[in-house]
């Protein structure tokens, strides 16, 4: 009977660990959130995230979106080209990047670069006991680490997003200009035409969901780490494949509340 | 002044503490002895809350007190200084200052217990990674004093160090302990630091105070244990492979 039971008992042990999971990270983001309300606020450890999160991803985000943008308005006119609809490329740039390929990419590349970094540093910090350091001096690790963190990547994000939109249409329209013969104007018009308001602000709202997620799992992964350069590794990783995964289904289920017939 | 109760912590299936009984009085300088593993640290988090033990109780002046009301009376020394990378030296000394002073007067306060560890005004603005290990150690100690505290905890204060520069560690503790007339524990394998320091000493062993007594009764204990330990003998009561 072993071999029936066996492969139960390591399924339950899968589910259970799962759970068990869900339940600390949920504990954590909503001490987290507590603590976002509660008095003593560091001011200049939030705009130091902030440049760190939002300024400095600025450039991998822009790019990103220039190239996203750019491949796409090909894909586009190749696709539509076997049913005459070529004119189509701008309005579906602009959709596909304003609702999900800006903040998804966006999110991805925001989570490779932030959560892997506050994840290593927040981990080396409790491997060199700064953390241990920082209780001793009365200030709650949660509280000095983690809501600077994830408030500044909560509102950088969406900020991130509308730039990476924009460059991202700008993609779409230099490729369509200079390489799929397009009239710039008439490129334009057809761009602001189809896009609505709910296009973009449901992008936003993805882009701060997104945010939060990167920053809680960098933050979530570095205070559980464990001892060691490997431990240091092992919450990087965790965190950067956390975060990604997590964003994909959040985008899922997000597309699903605001899209869906 | 700190007192110790049947402490006992196990992590899983390792019992570390097996029922700790100390009496730290006030003003005086302990320092707790023991090999490599037998719960030192574990001792010193207990007290400030970094480990939560599974049985007995911890006290300062009587009472154990909420944590945010000990800690304010704290100062600690850590083993690998544990300063904050992203902050300048004298950041890192006037940290809790900074909340209850203006920013000048915590940089003037930071400036002059460096000045009290034999560091120059030139470091203050250096940061962590810029400094050798026995200048962090001895930024780590400013930060510990910088707000006069009634209690400081050293964690292997000389570990890393050259013998000079661990010479220099522990004349600088024993000048501040005795200035400031804290109560302070040391937990250290250094009997070098043990015979500069302290005014008394305990040796932990198994999880439990095996010895407690004056320094100047340590070379005289009778304690088989101890004796191993002073002189440092592979053979003995304590085993070699832990």
């Amino acid at each position: 009977m072993t071999w029936v039971t066996s492969p139960l008992a390591a399924l339950g042990a899968l589910v259970l660990g799962l759970l068990a999971a869900t339940g600390r990270v949920a504990l954590f983001a909503a001490s987290a959130v507590s603590h976002i309300l509660r008095p003593p606020f560091y001011a200049r450890a939030f705009l130091q995230q902030l440049v760190q999160i939002g300024w400095l991803s600025l450039p991998v985000v822009g790019l990103t979106a220039l190239f996203t943008g750019g491949a796409l308005a090909l894909q586009i006119y190749a696709g539509g080209a076997r049913f005459s609809a070529e004119e189509v490329v701008p309005s579906i740039v602009a959709i596909g990047m304003v609702r999900e390929l800006g903040p998804v990419l966006g999110g991805l590349m925001v989570a490779a670069r932030v959560a892997s970094s506050i994840a290593a540093e927040i981990a080396t910090m409790k491997v060199t006991e700064q953390i241990d350091a920082l209780v001793t001096l009365s200030t709650q690790p949660m509280k000095y680490l983690t809501v600077p963190r994830i408030l500044a990547a909560t509102l950088a994000m969406p900020v991130l997003v509308g730039v990476g939109d924009a460059i991202g249409i700008m993609g779409g329209y230099l490729v369509g200009t200079t390489r799929l013969d397009f009239n710039p104007a008439a490129y334009l018009k057809n761009t602001t035409d189809f896009l609505e308001f709910w296009d973009v602000a449901s992008g936003l709202v993805k882009g701060a969901v997104f945010g939060f997620i990167v920053a809680l799992m960098g933050c979530y992964h570095g205070m559980t780490s464990g001892r060691g350069a490997e431990g240091v590794g092992a919450a990087t990783k965790a965190a950067v494949v956390s975060a990604s995964v997590l964003i994909l289904a959040a985008n899922y289920l997000l597309t699903e509340a605001f899209f869906a017939a | 002044m700190i007192t110790f109760s049947d402490v006992h912590k196990s992590f899983g299936a390792n019992h570390v503490l097996r029922g700790v009984d100390l009496h730290v009085a006030r003003g005086t300088s302990m320092v707790i002895i023991g090999g490599s593993g037998t719960g030192k640290s574990v001792t010193l988090k207990c007290v400030l809350g970094l480990v939560t033990p599974d049985r007995g109780t911890i006290t300062v002046d009587g009472q154990s007190g909420s944590r945010d009301a000990f800690l304010s009376r704290f100062g600690m020394l850590f083993q690998g200084a544990a300063l904050f990378d992203s902050l300048p030296v004298w950041q890192n000394v006037a940290f809790r200052l900074l909340r209850t002073h203006t920013k000048a007067d915590a940089r003037a306060i930071a400036l002059d217990k460096l000045r009290r560890v034999g560091l120059k005004p030139e470091v203050a603005d250096l940061y962590p990674s810029d400094l050798s290990g026995g200048m962090q150690k001895r930024v780590g100690l400013a930060r510990a004093i910088a707000a006069d505290p009634e209690i400081i905890f050293f964690d292997e204060p000389t570990t890393g160090l050259d013998p000079i520069m661990a010479g220099v560690i522990n004349d600088l503790i024993r000048e501040i302990v005795s200035e400031m007339g804290a109560t302070t524990i040391t937990i250290t394998h250094d009997m070098t630091s043990v015979r500069t320091i302290a005014d008394h000493v305990a040796m932990l062993h198994a999880g439990r105070i095996q010895w407690t007594g004056p320094i100047d009764q340590l070379d005289h204990s009778g304690d088989a244990h101890v004796d191993q330990f002073i002189h440092g003998r592979a053979t003995g009561p304590i085993e070699a492979v832990r």
